[in-house]
């Protein structure tokens, strides 16, 4: 039976590019698939391009074509990367202009568009699409004026419509993650678009992929200790099979490892209901999933089910919601946390007599209890050290700035032993997320594949 | 009857979408995971994580792998870049959990001490 091999190339904006081009190197791969966007990404790359026009796009993506894109050449690999973010034009030309350096004449570039539907809000409201979010069912009014990019979530058929025009290259914006690992198989394989199990076992392939080495022994929460070699790292690739039984495995003499255990925990990561994982491709079922160590490093995994895909699509928007004003310093032994303590109450009491407008403020002592929070148990021995973070949240710039102010006189005004101040951090803007459902048809319609062939 | 804690007995990952955190916990083997299920219930992990999820938490279970999956509602404070917290992107919600005590029967064995 036929088995194409697909190799995970990034996680998020910034992971990593070695694991990726020792895949290249001798992973034995056609395809490689780079999952460039978190959720938070697109805030991101909304502020990049805020600032400037030409930029919204992953910026990591000019390093990853100009190491990855000579393998296309030499290996036929193709690349499939969802790194145009909020610029996929944009992102489309830098990777003309490399491939122009690079002397590849002739390679094929496809840019998928229509994801970005900003535009589309007004009219979508005027025709009665209500945008009511999915998590809380809060009505769209109380952000609608407030609405800084709105991006819908597609699947994999336009990237199979880009290799079908025979994209060497395939840049999307907002893809599903999962969706750019499926578009190969069902262009490689003409998987029929109902033939939802063995789509399910593709989309359970993509998203096992999609997170990078988080399925290749990175975040393990098992013997985390014994992983080998965690500085050099492999990413998964997949042997997927005509059928949908696929391997999962890594490159010969990487680091890492891939086993039942490091890949049961990817399995369900941002899952909600393992019944029914919505995608644009098709719902999968998880129930019977089926997973067996098979060799060093493989892992064989069947029985994903697939289920009719949805009618509607997933938009995420970003909505400006308020300034976060920051600021840390460290304590010493001795008594470090209670002077951390002692210092957090006189800020909080100038907060109030400088008349800082805060919404919340919020107290974490780093090396205490700044990840676990409430659940975290009191230090069973001094800790040699405390950093104290103070965090505002504000409606303007200038407000959240005046909590840094503050920090400087501590060292000479508040407790003993204060070293490590950070305390004059820039205010960040916080985005809040709104994501709802849109029918199908309303956004697929506006999608478009543009591609271009290299000219020197 | 035994008090262990969650950490000696599971393996579990969080993840985050939006204001939701989803924690998965893995048995491993049907024992213990017949045990946890009894034990390891929504309203004790919603109890668990006062003060951080604010919603209801649901679980489903997958007994073929022997695990359970979490999702607790508004748990971030209002999600990955609109919160003021640290831990972000709930990628320590895992690790808070296997802070849980959890009762286990002599008869069961236990995997890691």
């Amino acid at each position: 039976m036929r088995t194409i091999r697909i190799g995970a190339g990034q996680g998020f904006y910034g992971d990593t590019l070695l694991p990726a081009i020792e895949t290249a190197e001798r992973g034995g791969i056609q395809y490689l698939c780079f999952d460039s966007l978190a959720e938070l990404t697109l805030a991101i790359l909304q502020k990049d391009r805020q600032k400037d026009s030409t930029r919204g796009y992953a910026a990591d993506i000019s390093q990853t074509m100009r190491k990855l894109l000579p393998y296309v050449k030499e290996k036929g690999v193709k690349l499939l990367t969802n790194a145009g973010g909020m610029n996929p034009i944009g992102a489309g030309q830098e990777v003309i202009r490399i491939a122009r350096e690079l002397g590849l004449e002739g390679l094929k570039v496809a840019i998928v568009t229509g994801d970005d539907v900003l535009d589309q809000l007004d009219r979508w409201r005027r025709q009665g699409i209500p945008l009511t979010h999915q998590e809380d069912g809060r009505s769209f009014e109380l952000v609608s004026d407030k609405i800084l990019f709105a991006n819908a979530y597609l699947g994999s058929e336009p990237i199979v419509t880009a290799l079908r025009q025979e994209a060497d290259v395939v840049i999307t914006g907002r893809t599903t993650d999962s969706a750019l690992f499926l578009a190969p198989l069902i262009y490689e394989f003409n998987w029929r678009p109902d033939d939802w199990d063995r789509l399910g076992q593709g989309i359970l392939m993509g998203h096992l992929m999609e997170c990078s080495g988080q399925a290749s022994g990175g975040n393990f929460s098992g013997d985390w200790a014994s992983i080998e070699d965690m500085d050099r790292i492999g990413f998964p690739i997949a042997e997927m099979r005509e059928d949908g039984e696929f391997v999962l495995t890594k490159t010969e003499g990487t680091g890492g490892l891939v086993s039942v255990d490091t890949v049961k925990e990817q399995l369900l990561y941002e899952i909600h209901d393992p019944s029914a994982y919505l995608t644009p491709d098709v719902v999968l079922d998880l129930q019977q999933v089926n997973l067996t160590n098979i060799g060093s490093n493989r892992v064989l995994l069947k029985g994903a089910r697939g289920t009719k895909r949805p009618d509607d699509l997933k938009v995420v928007m970003g909505y400006a919601d308020g300034w976060l004003g920051q600021a840390i310093c460290g304590y010493s032994w001795p008594d470090a946390l209670a002077k951390a303590q002692a210092a957090d109450r006189i800020i909080r009491r100038q907060i109030e007599r400088i008349g800082l407008q805060a919404a919340k403020v919020q107290t974490d002592y780093l090396g205490y209890n700044s990840l676990h929070g409430p659940l975290a148990t009191e230090p069973a021995q001094e800790l040699n050290e405390v950093y104290l973070r103070l965090a505002v949240r504000t409606d303007s710039k200038e407000e959240a700035a005046k909590l840094g102010r503050l920090f400087p006189p501590l060292m000479l005004n508040g407790p003993p032993s204060m070293g490590g101040f950070l305390g004059l951090m820039k205010p960040r803007e916080l985005l809040g997320m709104w994501s709802c459902l849109v029918p199908r048809e309303v956004i697929e319609s506006n999608v478009k594949v543009t591609v271009s062939e290299v000219r020197l | 009857m035994t008090k262990v804690r969650l950490r000696n007995l599971v393996q579990a990952r969080s993840g985050d979408k939006g204001n939701t955190v989803n924690i998965a916990i893995f048995a491993p083997n049907k024992q213990l995971y017949d045990t946890l299920l009894l034990e390891v219930t929504p309203q004790r992990v919603k109890e668990h994580f006062s003060g951080l999820v604010k919603g209801e938490v649901i679980r489903y279970t997958l007994p073929n792998l022997y695990a359970m999956n979490f999702v607790c509602k508004d748990a971030l404070s209002g999600g990955g870049s609109a919160t003021m917290r640290l831990d972000n992107l709930g990628k320590c919600f895992a690790s808070n959990l296997l802070r849980m005590e959890v009762e286990i029967d002599d008869s069961v064995d236990l995997p890691k001490s």
